[in-house]
Formats: structure tokens, C-alpha cells, sequence
């Protein structure tokens, strides 16, 4: 049996970085179908059709999908699930807000945050916080997994699979969407960004984040932060990073005024090269970073910027 | 109103979690356990609502071991009115799947009938996010996760969620399945006299089968291992000397 995976469509538009690495990781479970749900979602579909690998599309225009809220979207994906031995979709907040109800509805246990595939039963999954990996072994008839992105190459393009319509599914009507509270950076995306410039506790200030982001759009960099600078409002929530945050594995990341607690570790220290600048030369981030400057950032950040 | 309020029981956040070399798991015996963060926030605000006027009663729940009932304990003495604990494993090392937590939870649900099941996003042991989810999707209820803003307004709750992309906003009809994230509120901490106080209040003890719940694991454990672990690297001493470092690497 083939694999469901779940598309990342949000207003119409594919989060191709995301499925795409999705489907890398889907691959090793036999063949893949990918499922694009959306208000609007044919343009999705049609982006789908082209990541190599995939060997249909699924397509599900209606109104009550259009914002994926969980329970007209659960309620599609149940229908659907019978012809499948997996449904996956890549480790988005929208994914982790519908799979557990899709499990749950088909009384099987979700598998979160996948960062490895060992066989078609078998998972990867970080736990506290990364500090321990766990590998699973699930007896359940269908396998749902969310899968952590950042692990994984994402899939080429220059395929195009054929493109089906789903089924409808009806919406219980539990929820409603009022809006979308989302601001355009023109920055890369976090997630897939080759280099993210993140601030912390250390910046002081919403204002303080014009040198994070000096230096950021200096190396056309994605801009993240920690918990520490989200809750203080120095950043908005989307760029936080950590356990409970994005998790990123850039090429380059870059630590301005970040201790380097555990919980901002599990979301960064998978990233090929850390660089990091704090005034403590005891901050635990040293201890992950590649290379270390202790300095004050405010006079080094500037300079740095002016300098590369 | 009354609202449900599942806590569990994990290990400290700020205890360094030690892997056995064995493989066969994470060092719990003789480490802090506290409440799960997120748990904390919950709690909280289901006090919050209890003070607005808005919630009647706040019960507190529990599922693991014994020992859970000491988080139990807490949430009372923050404000909770009673707890209910189910003791469903002897073991401090045998961890609850949430499916099984949430089959647990609907029988509870379907005893207590709270309007409003104030859930953590994810526990800070498992990393699973996934039982609000899942109990809603028993329950046949609405769900709102991640949640960082939380307005009851009679039949309906108006919830502004934590997302991707930045917060959504949605309406969900009650009753109501909502997961809390950490900017929702900060939890208080219990003053002495109510820590004195919730030793009094009353702690139920049930077992999954009161709730003809089994609590078998659909995942089995293969191994748990240390993550691959990264070395300190090399310290410049000024701006320039970083720079060149960059540049060598070719990072930029
Ligand atoms: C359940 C839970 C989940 C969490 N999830 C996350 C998460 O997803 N992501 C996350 O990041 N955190 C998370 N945290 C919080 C985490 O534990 C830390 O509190 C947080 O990461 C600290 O952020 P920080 O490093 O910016 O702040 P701090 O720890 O306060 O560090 C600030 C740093 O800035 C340095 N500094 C100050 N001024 C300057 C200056 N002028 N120049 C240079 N350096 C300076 C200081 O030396 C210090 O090292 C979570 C916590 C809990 C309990
Ligand atoms: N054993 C448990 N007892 C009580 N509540 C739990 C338990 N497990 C999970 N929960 C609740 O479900 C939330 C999410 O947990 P999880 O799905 O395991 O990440 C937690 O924050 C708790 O509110």
C-alpha cells in the first residue's frame, strides 16, 4: 500500500520546501501520494505533480478546508486513509494541530517529529528536548507520523505525476476561522533559509533587533529569535526557535545574545556551522558553537555586519 | 463551567536529562519532577477563568504513578478544586501514550462533563504534542491548539493560536478541547497557607479499568540514544579574527 502525505497548502500556495522533504523521507516507504487540501488548492496540486517521486496527486478544493482547521481536514484525511499502510506530512503546526485527530480517529498512535526512517514500522523521534533519540517500532495498521523536516533533503523537481480530484468531506462545523495574523518579511523562510541570524535576551529591546537584522539581510539570512526575546516582544512568535519553536538546521547560525538553554538548543543545534557572540564566555552556547566571540554585540554585531 | 485540566507529571526542564548507555532509556529514578510547563500555564488560566466568573469549578487530572498525585498537589494549591488521579503504571519509567491518556480523559469527560478541557501543547518528557488533539477527536469536540489567547463568550470560545506563519484567530464551539502554548499567561506560584490549604482538598484515585481503558503502548520502544553530540569549536579574539574565520570557511 502507498503513503498519504499531507501537502503544507496554506492560502492556496505549496510549501514546496517543506513537502518536498517530506518526500524524501515518505520515499523510503514505498510510493507516495500527495494529498492538497485547500480552499483553493489546484495550484498546489499542480506545484505537487512536480516534486520527483510523487506518483499522484490528490486535490481537495472546498470552502471549510480553506484554512485547515482541524476537523474538516481530519475528517478528509480519515476518509482517504483506508487505502493507505501510512499517512505523513511534514512536522508544520498545521500538521501537528490535525495528525494526532487523525490518529486518534483511527485509533492509532501518531508518531510526532520523525527524523528518521528506519523501516516501513520503524521511526526516529527526538524526546526531551533532542537530548535523547528514541527509536520506535509501531504495531499499529496505519502508520501516522509527522516528519521533522530539517533532517531531510528536500526532493527534486521536474516530475509531474498525475493530478486526481478526492473526494469531498464534510465539515462538523466545530470551528471557525476569523483570520490570519501573519507579516511579510521579504526575508527567506525560517525553516529552509541557508542561514539564520537569531537574537535572544541579549538584544534588549524590539528596536536592539535592527542589528540582528542588519546582519541578517547583510548574508540574506532568515531572522530567528529565542523564547527569551519572543515574550519580552522583542520578536514575533513565528521567528521563535527551540523545542517549542521552528526547528532549523541551516548551513549557518548565527547566536546574537543567546545563552544557549536546552530548550533553544533542540531547535538549532543541528545546524552545520554555529557562530556565536555573547559578552559571557561561560554561556552554553560556546559549547555548541564552531566559532565564539565574546564581546559586547551591540559594538561587534556592526562591525561584523560592515565587515563581511 | 466547569474545567478539566489534564497535568503530568516530568521531569524537571532545567535537569539535564542523562541517557542510559545501555540504550534502554532516560534516567528517571531520583531526579525533580515537576509539572509539565505548559501544564502550569493551563492550570492557570482555568483559574483565571474561575476568578472572571467564567468557570464554576477546576479539576485537575492526572495519569502515570502514584507519585503524580504530588502534581496533583500543586494544582490545587494554585487553585484547582479537586484532582482525580489514575494510577496506570507502577513504573516511573513506563510512559502513558497519549492515545491511551486520551481514552482515559474521554472516560473522565464523559463522568465530569466540563465545558472546557484545558490541555498543555506538548509534554516536555515525550515531545509528542498530540493528546488535546486526540481527545477532542474522541470526544467528536472542537479543538483549538497552541493557544496564546483564550475568550470565553458563552457557547463559543475565541481562541488566537500560535501557528507557523505567525497567529490565527478561530471561534470554536463549546464544549472545547484547548491546548495551551507558553505566552498564554504566567502562572503564579502557590503561597504557603495554599500549599497548607490543598493538602485538604479532595484527590480521587481511579485506574484505567475504572474507565475499561488499556494502557499498552502501540509503540515499542527499540532504543533511546544519545543525540550525536557537537564539540566546542574555536574562540576569536576580536571582530576581524570572526571574520576571517567566516570567510575560511567559506560560509560566506
Ligand atoms: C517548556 C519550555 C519550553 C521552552 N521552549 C523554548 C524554545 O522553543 N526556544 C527557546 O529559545 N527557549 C525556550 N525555552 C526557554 C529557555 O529555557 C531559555 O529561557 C531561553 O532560551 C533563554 O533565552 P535567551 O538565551 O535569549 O535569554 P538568556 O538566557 O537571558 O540569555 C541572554 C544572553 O545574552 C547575553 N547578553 C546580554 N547582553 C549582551 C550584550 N550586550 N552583548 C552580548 N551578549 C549579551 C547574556 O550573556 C546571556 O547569555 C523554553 C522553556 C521552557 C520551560
Ligand atoms: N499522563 C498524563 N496525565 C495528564 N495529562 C497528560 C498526560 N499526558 C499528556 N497530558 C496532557 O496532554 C498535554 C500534551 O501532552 P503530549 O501529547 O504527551 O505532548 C500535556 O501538556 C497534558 O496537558
Amino acid at each position: 500500500m502507498a503513503t498519504l502525505l499531507i501537502g503544507e497548502v496554506t492560502d492556496g500556495q505549496l510549501g514546496l520546501d517543506a513537502t518536498a522533504k517530506a518526500v524524501t523521507a515518505a520515499q523510503a516507504l514505498g510510493e507516495v501520494h500527495v494529498l492538497c487540501a485547500g480552499a483553493s488548492a489546484r495550484g498546489a496540486a499542480e506545484q505537487a505533480a512536480q516534486i520527483q517521486g510523487v506518483a499522484k496527486v490528490l486535490v481537495a478544493e472546498d470552502p471549510a478546508l480553506g484554512h485547515r482547521l482541524a476537523e474538516p481536514t481530519a475528517a478528509l484525511i480519515v476518509q482517504l486513509a483506508a487505502s493507505y499502510s501510512h499517512v505523513v506530512a511534514p512536522a508544520t503546526t498545521d500538521a501537528k494541530n490535525v495528525l494526532p485527530r487523525v490518529a486518534a480517529l483511527l485509533d492509532v498512535m501518531v508518531i510526532s517529529d520523525v527524523t528518521g526512517v528506519v523501516d516501513a514500522d520503524t521511526f526516529e523521534r527526538p524526546i526531551y528536548a533532542g537530548n535523547a533519540i528514541q527509536t520506535v517500532k509501531s504495531s499499529d495498521p496505519v502508520k501516522v507520523a509527522t516528519i521533522r523536516t530539517a533532517g531531510f533533503d528536500a526532493a527534486a523537481l521536474g516530475n509531474s505525476a498525475p493530478i486526481e480530484a478526492a473526494p469531498g468531506a464534510s465539515d462538523p462545523g466545530l470551528s471557525q476561522w476569523i483570520e490570519d495574523r501573519t507579516a511579510h518579511s521579504g526575508r527567506p523562510e525560517l525553516t529552509s533559509a541557508p542561514v539564520v541570524v537569531s537574537g535572544g535576551r541579549g538584544i534588549g529591546s524590539k528596536d536592539g533587533f535592527a542589528i540582528v537584522e542588519g546582519l541578517a539581510d547583510k548574508l540574506g539570512a532568515a531572522v530567528g529569535a529565542s523564547r527569551a526575546a519572543v515574550d519580552a516582544g522583542y520578536a514575533p512568535n513565528d521567528w521563535q526557535v527551540g523545542q517549542t519553536g521552528k526547528v532549523v538546521a541551516p548551513n549557518l547560525y548565527v547566536a546574537l545574545g543567546i545563552s544557549g538553554a536546552i530548550q533553544h538548543l533542540a531547535g538549532m543545534k543541528d545546524s552545520k556551522f554555529i557562530v556565536a557572540i555573547n559578552k559571557d564566555a561561560e554561556a552554553p552556547i560556546f559549547q555548541v558553537a564552531d566559532f565564539g566571540l565574546v564581546a559586547d554585540l551591540f559594538t561587534a554585531v556592526p562591525e561584523l555586519t560592515e565587515k563581511l | 463551567m466547569k474545567v478539566l485540566v489534564p497535568v503530568k507529571r516530568v521531569i524537571d526542564y532545567n535537569v539535564k536529562v542523562r541517557v542510559r548507555a545501555d540504550g534502554s532509556g532516560v534516567d528517571l529514578a531520583n531526579v525533580k519532577m515537576s509539572m509539565n510547563p505548559f501544564d502550569e500555564i493551563a492550570v492557570e488560566e482555568a483559574i483565571r477563568l474561575k476568578e472572571q466568573g467564567t468557570a464554576t469549578e477546576v479539576v485537575a487530572v492526572s495519569i502515570g504513578v502514584r507519585q503524580a498525585q504530588e502534581t496533583l498537589r500543586t494544582a490545587l494549591a494554585m487553585g484547582a478544586d479537586r484532582a482525580i488521579l489514575v494510577i496506570a503504571s507502577e513504573d516511573v519509567h513506563q510512559d502513558i501514550e497519549p492515545l491511551a491518556v486520551a481514552k482515559i480523559l474521554a472516560g473522565v469527560v464523559k463522568e465530569e462533563a466540563p465545558g472546557l478541557v484545558l490541555c498543555g501543547k506538548q509534554a516536555i518528557d515525550n515531545d509528542m504534542n498530540a493528546t488535546g488533539q486526540m481527545l477532542a477527536a474522541l470526544l467528536g469536540w472542537g479543538q483549538a491548539t497552541f493557544a496564546s489567547e483564550l475568550k470565553v463568550e458563552g457557547e463559543q470560545a475565541t481562541v488566537v493560536r500560535e501557528v507557523d506563519g505567525g497567529l490565527q484567530a478561530i471561534r470554536v464551539r463549546m464544549p472545547a478541547v484547548v491546548t495551551v502554548d507558553l505566552r498564554m499567561n504566567e502562572p503564579r506560584y502557590a503561597s504557603l497557607p495554599n500549599i497548607m490549604k490543598a493538602k485538604k482538598k479532595p484527590l480521587e484515585e481511579k485506574t484505567p479499568a475504572d474507565y475499561g481503558v488499556d494502557v499498552t503502548p502501540r509503540l515499542s520502544v527499540v532504543k533511546t540514544t544519545e543525540p550525536a553530540s557537537r564539540k566546542a569549536g574555536v574562540m576569536a579574539k576580536s571582530v576581524d579574527e570572526l571574520v576571517d574565520m567566516i570567510k575560511g570557511a567559506g560560509l560566506v
